[in-house]
């Protein structure tokens, strides 16, 4: 797959930037051909992705580093996000609706990131940290893609 | 966020404007905790019509209120949602436990 562009960031692991994670990469994910609707799926599973690293990856901790890196392909977007915190013990429970290890919490994180995004990938282990790769699709590229394909 | 407060008889109605996210979701739940605490009411009522966004860490702010004031026999009522936040709180669930009404008077009404 072709990149058409690329973007890597790290900041602090602050409460206050992941609103500017996730409208830094949707303002980079507008330069393809996203709707509105696309962009505000986006700035969601970005939200959820940086939350998820700062409160469970770093435990609330302010001073570790998240990082944020973004591929525009000619597809969609892929999205990886990235910590080097706790990490987690067992990917395939932390993916099931509703499990939180924290009651305030709803365990909703994952269920919007597989929501919004067409793929999601995670990859963690003990102490080493968690790193999510996401990937959005253009849609209306596809409808385009398969109209062509009818000639 | 910003946000504003107002008691009517038994019901506490918050609007907040802006984002919901984790970089506010303990300051709405620290004012939504020490209104209850502070004011004897049964219901709350959230309008969210100035809401642009929200995730989860704030729907768990107001499922956690939620809990609270069920206990009591309270409830929790959203007012005006806009289509995006609509759509985030009925993936979440959120409508199986609590209304949604397009207006506070009606929100009000219908808790009473």
């Amino acid at each position: 797959m072709k990149v058409v562009n690329q973007l890597k960031m790290e900041f602090l692991s602050l409460p206050a930037n992941v609103a500017f994670a996730r409208v830094a990469v949707a303002a980079f994910a507008s330069q393809l051909d996203f709707t509105l609707n696309d962009l505000e799926e986006i700035k969601v599973a970005v939200s959820e992705a940086v939350a998820n690293a700062i409160i469970h990856g770093y435990e609330n901790s302010p001073t570790g580093i998240v990082k944020v890196h973004v591929s525009l392909l000619e597809t969609g977007i892929e999205i990886r996000v990235e910590d080097n915190g706790r990490g987690i013990a067992d990917i395939k429970k932390a993916l099931e609706p509703a499990y939180s290890t924290d009651p305030e919490r709803m365990g909703l994180g994952f269920v919007f990131m597989q929501s919004f995004m067409d793929r999601l990938h995670v990859d963690s282990s003990p102490a080493r940290g968690t790193r999510v790769t996401m990937f959005k699709n253009i849609n209306n590229r596809g409808a385009a893609a398969a109209s062509q394909g009818g000639h | 966020m910003e946000l504003d407060l107002e008691i009517r008889q038994d019901t506490l109605i918050v609007r907040p404007q802006g984002e919901l996210d984790l970089g506010v979701a303990d300051l709405l739940r620290h004012t939504l905790e020490d209104s209850l605490n502070k004011y004897n009411v049964r219901h709350l009522v959230l309008n969210l019509s100035r809401v642009t966004f929200i995730d989860s860490s704030c729907l768990g702010v107001i499922l956690g209120r939620y809990k609270r004031l069920a206990r009591e026999g309270g409830k929790v009522s959203l007012v005006g949602l806009q289509p995006h936040v609509h759509r985030i709180c009925e993936l979440s669930g959120l409508f199986q436990v609590m209304g949604e009404y397009s207006t506070e008077e009606e929100a009000i009404a219908r808790a009473g």
